[in-house]
C-alpha cells in the first residue's frame, strides 16, 4: 500500500468521516437541479471562503488603534510586498460578495425555493444576508479613513433619532460618547470575531438544511407544493431521475466558482485596492463623506425622503423589511413555485430593484448636494458675458462670488441642487427675480441678509440676460410691475 | 401498562442520581448568570457613563475677530493615548461682537456630516445631503430638522471655552 493510502485508512479507522462525507457528496439531487440557475449559493459560499483567507492575511499587519489603522493600511499598499493585491482581493471580495448573496435570494426566490418544506433554510439565508451587509459595513469602518470617520457619524446620527434611548445607543456604538478609539475598537470586534462567528455558525446550518431537505427541483408551471404531499413527491422524483450531486450535478457549480475567483483576481489586479481615502482628521472638513457603493442607494434616500417622514421612516421601515423577509415563507409558503405563475413575485423583485437602482444612479451623482468648490473652480461661460453692460457683468461676479453656483448650475456645470441658471429669465420676471433672491424659498435660502441693494441691482441684471436667443424674457401679464 | 402497582401517588424518592442532575442544573444556571452579568454589564457599559462632557479652551478671545465665523479645534476633553487625531474635535466659532459668541458644531444636524462656512454668501453648507443654515445657525433649507447644534460656551481668563466631548446628535444637542 502506498503511504498516503496508509494514512488515509489510518485516520478513516480512528474519525470514520470518509463516509458521512462521501455521503453528503454523493447525494441524489434532482436532475433539473444540476442548473446555471443553481451555480450562485455555492459561488458565495466560495466568496466567503476567500474573505476569510485574505482577511486573516490583513489581520497580521492591519493595527487596530484610531492612531495607527490609517498608517497601516498605507503601510500595506506601498510597502509590504503584494500587500496592495491582498487588500484588493478582500476589497473587491467584499464587492463580490454582495453581490453574489442578492443574485442567490432573487433567484432561490424567484424559483419558490423558499417554499414548504426550506423555509427556515431561507430564514437563515435572511440572517446570513444581513450578516453580509454587516460585514460590509463594518469593513467600510476598517478601512479608517474620513468617508469612515463621517460614515460612523452618520450610523450615530440615525441611532440619536430613536427614541428615548438614543443617547445611551449612540454612546453604545460608538464606545463612549464621541467616534475615538473605542469606536474603531468595537467595530474590529464585530468585524473579525462576532459576525464571522455567526456567519459560520449560519452558513453550517444553512447547508445542513440544505442537505437534510434536498436542493429545490426545478419548478414547473402547474406544479404546486402542497405539506401533505411535497416530501413524498419530491422524494419520488429524486428517485426516479436524480443524480449524484458530487461530481454531476456540482460540475457547473466548480465551473462558476472558478470564473468567479479570476473575475475577482483580475478585478483586484486591475483596479486594485480600494482607499483609504483621506485621513480620519475630524478637523480636515474638506470632504464629501460618501458610503461604498452597495450602501448608495440608502445615502440616496436620506436625501430625498420628506424630511417630517424622515425619522419614522429610517427607524420603522428596515424593521418592517427585515420582518417581512423573514415571515415571507411562513405566508406564501406553499402553492405555486415558478416565477412564470407569480406574477406579484416577479413583479416585486423588478420594483425593489427598479427602486434600489434609480436611487444608487442618483446617489453616484448627489445632485440634491451644492458641490462645494463650483463658484471659485467653474468659471462663468463666456457666452453669458458677451455685450453684456458693466452692470450686467458686476451680476455675473455677484452669481460667483455668492456661491450661487454650488446649487445653480450655468452652461451645464455646476450644483444641481437648484434649477439651472441658463433661462432663469424666461421663468422668473424682473420681480419675481428680486423677490426669490431676497426672500429665498422653495429650498433656496434668503439672500436679503447677505446682498446689498447694489448687488441685488446688478445681480437680477445679469440673470434676465440668461435667456435662449429667440426666447422672450418673462414679462409681467398685468404690466404693473414693469419699469 | 394497564393499571398503575401503587395506588396511593407517593412523592417520588428522591434518588442520588436525580438530585446530581438538579444540583448541576441549579450550579450551572447559577454559574451562568454571574458569569453573564459582568459580560453584559461590561459590553454595555458606555451606554451607562452619560455625563461626558467638560469645560475645554479653543483659544485667546482676541484670536477671533468681530463680525467673522471661524473655524477652531478642541481636543477631546476624554481622550485615550489610542485616540489619534480622531481626538480633535472641530468647530465653527461665531463672534458676533464683543463678548457675544456662538459656537457651532461642525456636525449637519440631519446625519452628522461636516458643515462648512461659506463667509461670502454667509452660509453653512452641507457637502451630504444639501443641508443649508444661516450664519446665526438656523435652519436655511434642505433636510436637516434644526439648526446647527449649539455648544455652550462661556469666556474666563482671557480664552474662550466650550463644553465638549461628545458627539452632538438629535437626542443630545450638546
Amino acid at each position: 500500500m502506498k503511504l498516503p493510502a496508509i494514512i488515509a485508512g489510518w485516520l478513516e479507522q480512528r474519525a470514520g468521516l470518509g463516509a458521512p462525507i462521501r455521503e453528503a457528496a454523493t447525494h441524489q439531487v434532482p436532475r433539473s437541479s444540476a442548473s446555471w440557475w443553481y451555480v450562485f449559493g455555492s459561488a458565495t459560499l466560495v466568496a466567503f471562503v476567500l474573505q476569510v483567507v485574505t482577511g486573516i492575511c490583513l489581520a497580521t499587519v492591519y493595527a487596530p488603534s484610531a492612531n495607527d489603522a490609517w498608517t497601516s493600511l498605507e503601510r500595506l499598499n506601498h510597502e509590504i510586498p503584494l500587500g496592495w493585491f491582498l487588500r484588493a482581493l478582500h476589497g473587491w471580495g467584499s464587492n463580490f460578495m454582495v453581490a453574489l448573496v442578492v443574485m442567490h435570494m432573487v433567484q432561490v426566490f424567484l424559483f419558490g425555493a423558499h417554499k414548504y418544506p426550506r423555509e427556515l433554510t431561507w430564514m437563515v439565508g435572511v440572517v446570513l444576508l444581513l450578516m453580509t451587509l454587516g460585514m460590509a459595513f463594518t469593513g467600510q469602518i476598517m478601512r479608517f479613513d474620513q468617508d469612515a470617520y463621517w460614515g460612523l457619524g452618520i450610523g450615530a446620527s440615525i441611532a440619536g433619532r430613536v427614541p428615548f434611548i438614543g443617547r445611551p445607543l449612540v454612546h453604545l456604538i460608538l464606545g463612549g460618547p464621541i467616534i475615538a478609539g473605542a469606536t474603531l475598537s468595537r467595530f474590529f470586534t464585530l468585524h473579525v470575531f462576532v459576525i464571522p462567528a455567526v456567519l459560520m455558525a449560519l452558513v453550517g446550518l444553512h447547508l445542513l438544511l440544505v442537505l437534510k431537505l434536498g436542493i429545490n427541483e426545478w419548478p414547473m408551471p402547474g406544479r404546486r407544493v402542497s405539506r401533505d404531499t411535497y416530501r413524498r413527491q419530491y422524494e419520488a422524483l429524486v428517485h426516479a431521475d436524480g443524480i449524484p450531486f458530487f461530481p454531476d450535478a456540482a460540475k457547473k457549480d466548480m465551473v462558476f466558482a472558478g470564473l468567479i475567483i479570476l473575475a475577482l483576481v483580475a478585478c483586484a489586479a486591475i483596479f486594485g485596492p480600494i482607499g483609504p481615502s483621506g485621513q480620519p482628521d475630524p478637523t480636515i472638513i474638506d470632504t464629501e463623506p460618501t458610503p461604498d457603493f452597495f450602501f448608495l442607494w440608502i445615502y440616496a434616500a436620506l436625501a430625498l425622503l420628506p424630511p417630517y417622514l424622515e425619522t419614522i421612516l429610517l427607524l420603522t421601515v428596515p424593521v418592517i423589511a427585515i420582518l417581512f423577509l423573514l415571515a415571507l415563507p411562513l405566508f406564501a409558503g406553499t402553492g405555486e413555485k415558478s416565477w412564470r405563475r407569480r406574477p406579484i413575485a416577479v413583479l416585486t423583485v423588478v420594483m425593489i430593484f427598479l427602486t434600489i437602482g434609480s436611487l444608487t444612479y442618483l446617489g453616484t451623482f448627489a445632485p440634491w448636494s451644492p458641490v462645494m468648490d463650483a463658484w471659485s473652480a467653474l468659471p462663468t461661460p463666456e457666452a453669458y458675458l458677451k455685450d453684456r453692460s458693466p452692470l450686467e457683468l458686476q451680476g455675473a461676479l455677484v452669481v460667483q462670488a455668492k456661491q450661487c453656483r454650488n446649487c445653480h448650475s450655468l452652461g451645464g456645470e455646476g450644483g444641481r441642487r437648484g434649477p439651472a441658471l441658463d433661462d432663469v429669465a424666461t421663468r422668473l420676471t424682473h420681480d419675481q427675480l428680486i423677490r426669490q433672491v431676497l426672500q429665498g424659498g422653495g429650498e433656496m435660502p434668503a439672500y436679503g441678509k447677505n446682498l446689498s441693494p447694489a448687488e441685488v441691482t446688478a445681480l437680477v441684471a445679469f440673470l434676465e440676460t440668461l435667456h435662449p436667443l429667440h426666447v422672450q424674457p418673462a414679462r409681467d401679464a398685468s404690466g404693473l410691475g414693469e419699469r | 401498562m394497564a393499571e398503575h402497582p401503587h395506588s396511593i401517588q407517593a412523592p417520588p424518592p428522591v434518588s442520588r442520581r436525580g438530585f446530581l442532575f438538579t444540583l448541576g442544573l441549579a450550579l450551572n444556571a447559577a454559574a451562568a448568570a454571574l458569569f453573564a452579568v459582568p459580560v453584559v454589564g461590561f459590553l454595555f457599559s458606555p451606554a451607562r457613563r452619560l455625563a461626558q462632557q467638560a469645560w475645554v479652551p479653543l483659544g485667546p478671545v482676541a484670536s477671533f475677530p468681530e463680525g467673522q465665523t471661524r473655524l477652531a479645534t478642541y481636543r477631546n476633553p476624554f481622550v485615550q493615548p489610542w485616540d489619534g487625531e480622531t481626538a480633535n474635535v472641530p468647530c465653527w466659532v461665531r463672534r458676533i461682537a464683543g463678548a457675544q459668541f456662538q459656537v457651532f458644531a461642525i456636525n449637519c444636524a440631519h446625519l452628522g456630516c461636516p458643515v462648512r462656512w461659506f463667509p461670502e454668501s454667509s452660509l453653512f453648507m452641507c457637502p451630504c445631503h444639501g443641508g443649508v443654515y444661516y450664519a446665526d445657525g438656523s435652519h436655511a433649507s434642505g433636510p436637516p430638522p434644526r439648526g446647527l447644534f449649539e455648544y455652550a460656551s462661556k469666556i474666563e481668563s482671557g480664552q474662550l471655552w466650550v463644553r465638549g466631548g461628545e458627539l452632538p446628535t438629535l437626542s443630545e444637542p450638546v
